[in-house]
């Protein structure tokens, strides 16, 4: 357990008069006990006091805090080496008397601190976790752990620093050493006092890696403006930008103390800071789970929907979307705020997707519900197949965030094999199409397709077709089944699309042919990994 | 909207007995229709905007190439669109006869992209291929 030692008296003496609280003060002693700071406000205060007062007892007097065991929290050490207080020229260091300490306590007591606004006061009381934890509880999340985030206006690192240089000033006039110790940071001694009552409240462990969050913003409007002086010190520091509100942010503040001369602060801010009338509001408690991940294949058996919705100038131009089948039903039973839809490649609304399917992946953004078991997936899959004829899905299943970059993958590395119903303008027999199935890796120059160029760069890609294999069906009719590069464009294969693809079946055959229906019969990535039925 | 300009039907060029000696999309000491700056190889969006700035802007009268018959008569094809000239059809260059054998597919001359507030009213000043017959057919009618 830490103690307070001489070479802290003066710390002690100078922060309490300044209407510091008692938890601050024992941060600047750079105290590392976590359960010191848990020990209720008023116990800390009176020890502090006790500490104080027996700087002008005698040296061999035993100081305790106070008598009975319960609250004794602070052991303190007796006046051992009284000669390392003394200062270089050997006197002894005046400090203040026992009856100043006193006027310290009562100036203190009831006044919020003038370094962390009532942050370690009043926000680490049982009052507030019962209000964060009903907020928590209200809200209706599942979750297993939690994570407490905090954020501090920025007039607190301005205040912080006006401690610190406060005490190193007093330190100085009193030719007192003082150690470049490390001060506890306001925010963790926070945490170290009200994780252990978030979590004995709601029931789980804190734990830094948590999906699950509890954020809480706090502000004090009454002193926004101390932070405006270091804009005179350091300008560069505070550009406006667009989005933010104030050119004050917590970053920005940071940046400035850190160029900030010394003597330029002193000059501007009162060190220690002076005590504010209020305390800091509490503006926003807010949870938010983490994103979950569900993956799966769909089917596509409909010629007349969309992947994603097609909606211009504020109409939507067809029902639905391969998208919006499937995600209903998941921000239903997650009861998230939003999704976003990814999907291994693409197919145009007329063509469908047969086979496997086609991998996607769905982001459920803020999910309350996150625990489903595989059964519980496996009857949600079926809900969905249920729900629509139009589009199937398989192997749902959740899986992590790296999902999305396996699918992205699959997208551009990995084969397709499609079914296309061509037509011919000359007549055609059996003999004139039988070549193509010995063409093997053929080289394709496309273009840019004309029907994508107002959204896409002109470029010029090279594909392969792997292989294709030919089913004669009539004189202007044939079907081409192809196993192809990824990125390939087959309408544009079959048509030629004005010759920018070269070659293309009409230059193969020699004719002008079309593309009448398209299939995608597989998508070759093996991902998501299968599921037994 | 995106265009594609060919040479209409009645064109001369498209006539019996012509015969391309020459297509050049060079249109003035500054002006090359072939150096359109659009080409990149980028997916990303910001990159297709800063190349839509580079093309050349042409207007309904702005020529997109001259063409010369072996007849010594010579012909400027207009754009007769307003919008961003995508590309021009570099194959007509290495093969004249595509132009007159297949006017209407890979004979095409250039493609061009109306702005998208103007797309509307460009496709509402064009002529149906049941109008344009009938132009053709008044014309006809005039001249005999």
């Amino acid at each position: 357990m830490s103690s307070l030692a001489e070479k802290d008296r003066p710390i002690v003496q100078l922060l309490l008069n300044a209407g510091t609280c008692p938890r601050c003060v024992l941060r600047f002693c750079c105290v590392g006990s976590q359960m010191l700071y848990r020990q209720p406000h008023k116990d800390l205060m009176k020890d502090l006091q006790e500490f104080l007062k027996n700087s002008e007892e005698k040296e061999d007097t035993v100081c305790l805090a106070v008598a009975d065991p319960p609250c004794k929290r602070i052991r303190l050490e007796p006046r051992q080496e009284g000669a390392d207080d003394l200062n270089h020229n050997g006197a002894v260091p005046q400090l203040p008397s026992a009856g100043d300490g006193n006027i310290a306590v009562e100036s203190s007591a009831g006044k919020v601190c003038n370094v962390c606004l009532g942050i370690l006061q009043e926000f680490c009381e049982a009052d507030f976790v019962k209000k964060v934890c009903q907020k928590v509880n209200s809200a209706d999340y599942q979750f297993t752990s939690f994570v407490f985030s905090v954020s501090l206006p920025p007039q607190l690192s301005v205040r912080e620093r006006a401690a610190w240089l406060g005490v190193k000033q007093q330190m100085r006039n009193l030719g007192l050493p003082l150690a470049k110790d490390d001060i506890i940071q306001l925010k963790e001694a926070y945490k170290w006092i009200i994780h252990p009552q978030l979590s004995e409240e709601l029931g789980v462990p804190a734990d830094g890696k948590s999906l699950f969050e509890v954020s809480v913003v706090f502000a004090h409007p009454e002193t926004d403006e101390e932070c405006h002086f270091l804009a005179t010190a350091c300008p560069d520091c505070f550009k406006p930008a667009k989005n933010k509100q104030s050119v004050f942010t917590r970053m920005a503040v940071i940046k400035a103390l850190e160029k900030i001369k010394e003597e330029h602060f002193l000059k501007h801010f009162p060190c220690p800071p002076s005590s504010p009338k209020n305390l800091c509001d509490a503006l926003e408690i807010q949870c938010n789970n983490g994103a979950v991940f569900v993956a799966g294949r769909y089917n596509k058996y409909s010629r007349n929907l969309p992947q994603t919705p097609w909606i211009i100038d504020g109409e939507r131009k067809l029902e639905s979307s391969v998208e919006e089948l499937i995600s209903e039903h998941l921000m239903a039973k997650f009861k998230a705020d939003s999704f976003n839809f990814s999907s291994s490649g693409r197919e145009d609304v007329d063509v469908r997707t047969l086979g496997n399917g086609r991998p996607f992946a769905i982001e459920l953004v803020n999910p309350r519900r996150i625990r489903f078991s595989a059964e519980e997936m496996k009857r949600l899959q079926q809900a969905i197949n249920d729900s629509s004829d139009k589009i199937q899905v398989r192997d749902l299943q959740l899986v992590t965030r790296s999902a999305i970059g396996r699918m992205k993958e699959g997208e551009e590395e990995k084969t397709k094999t499609y079914s296309a119903l061509i037509w011919t303008d000359k007549a055609i027999q059996r003999e004139d199409i039988a070549f193509l199935d010995d063409i093997k890796e053929l080289k394709l120059d496309q273009k840019t397709p004309l029907r994508v160029l107002h959204r896409r760069p002109l470029a010029v890609r090279c594909r392969l077709i792997h292989t294709m294999k030919s089913e004669y069906i009539d004189e202007h009719h044939f079907r081409l089944h192809l196993k192809t590069q990824a990125g390939t464009y087959i309408k544009e294969f079959v048509h030629g699309d004005f010759g920018r693809t070269k070659p293309n079946i009409g230059s193969l055959l020699n004719r002008t042919a079309d593309i009448l229906e398209l299939d995608v019969e597989s998508v070759d990535v093996d991902w998501p990994p299968t599921l037994a039925d | 909207r995106i265009c594609v300009i060919t040479l209409a039907e009645a064109h001369p060029l498209l006539q019996s007995g012509k015969t391309i000696k020459n297509i050049n999309y060079q249109i003035s000491a500054n002006c090359s229709r072939l150096q359109n700056k659009v080409s990149g190889k980028s997916k990303r969006l910001c990159l297709f905007i800063f190349q839509m700035q580079g093309a050349q802007f042409l207007t309904e009268l702005a020529p997109l190439c001259r063409i010369s018959s072996s007849d010594g008569e010579e012909y400027t094809i207009y754009s007769c669109i307003r919008g961003r000239l995508i590309e021009v059809n570099e194959n007509i260059l290495s093969n004249p006869a595509l132009l007159q054998e297949k006017p209407s597919t890979e004979g095409y001359i250039a493609v061009v992209l109306p702005k998208f507030e103007e797309s509307k009213s460009i496709t509402q000043g064009l002529l149906t291929q049941k109008e344009y017959e009938e132009v053709l057919l008044k014309r006809r009618s005039s001249a005999s």
